[in-house]
């Protein structure tokens, strides 16, 4: 590895966790949005870092070209986009949030040390589509086709609770 | 650089976390998920490249919930807007006894 990839990896990292801060610490919807969708570019940034350019672009049409649009677009359309006034907890119940997610940190950071062999196995290859539609279309195939179901499923039952009236 | 992930990854999971914990806004909930969502992802990537690209596979599968999840959930939370007038989860308290 050098210093340019470990440079650019810790920069995607740092724009990575300092827009996520931002996210959970932004009152009004909208900017947290915004900011969040700063977290999923440089993530995408960080995925092509890691060997994995296919998953890179998907994050960025389905996290931040679909999902974080459906998100803004529903905002918007309950008129949202001011900070409400109940929304932080009190100041007692986030010290115990930030106590609960320290801890929690702790110990994801405590399990995953040490556990794995950190070298690569194989060696990086230029072409990682081909295994990884060959490895969805036939190991996995089902589950792939399941996940179709559970869309068709999910935008039935998004249309059937949105709509205006629901008789039940 | 598996390390340096897996240690964003869990930063990044905590993060989603302490909003889910800190915040009462039903939209902001669902975007902490997503933030956790996104964190177990990264860790999937980074260590498809100890394990083979089965974990792509895998980050492909998560974010096609993620969507439906998006979906669904964000329907009802316009269905909660529409008998509450909010999106706070405090105002939702018909079952407290």
């Amino acid at each position: 590895m050098n210093g340019f990839y470990q440079f650019q990896f810790y920069f995607f990292s740092l724009i990575a966790i300092v827009s996520a801060l931002l996210f959970v610490t932004r009152k009004n919807p909208v900017p947290a949005a915004l900011w969040l969708v700063n977290v999923m570019f440089a993530l995408s940034g960080l995925y092509v870092m890691l060997d994995a350019p296919f998953v890179g672009v998907i994050q960025v049409l389905v996290y931040a070209g679909a999902i974080m649009v459906v998100f803004v677009f529903v905002v918007m359309l309950l008129n949202l986009g001011r900070a409400e006034v109940g929304d932080l907890r009190s100041l007692s119940a986030r010290l115990g949030a930030g106590f609960v997610s320290l801890a929690l940190l702790a110990n994801l950071l405590v399990v995953q040390r040490d556990r794995l062999p950190r070298t690569p196995l194989a060696p990086a290859v230029d072409n990682v589509v081909t295994p990884v539609a060959a490895s969805l279309f036939t190991d996995y195939l089902v589950a792939f086709e399941l996940t179709s179901v559970v869309l068709l499923v999910a935008i039935i039952g998004a249309v059937l609770l949105a709509k205006k009236r629901v008789t039940v | 650089m598996i390390n340096e992930a897996l240690i964003v990854s869990a930063i990044l999971f905590s993060i989603g976390v302490l909003g889910v914990l800190t915040r009462r806004n039903a939209i902001i909930l669902f975007m902490c998920a997503e933030l956790m969502l996104n964190a177990v992802n990264l860790s999937f990537v980074a260590l498809a490249k100890l394990h083979g690209v089965t974990g792509h596979v895998f980050v492909v599968m998560v974010m096609t919930i993620a969507a439906a999840e998006a979906a669904v959930g964000l329907a009802i939370v316009i269905s909660v807007f529409r008998q509450f007038g909010t999106v706070e989860m405090s105002a939702l308290r018909t079952l407290r006894g």
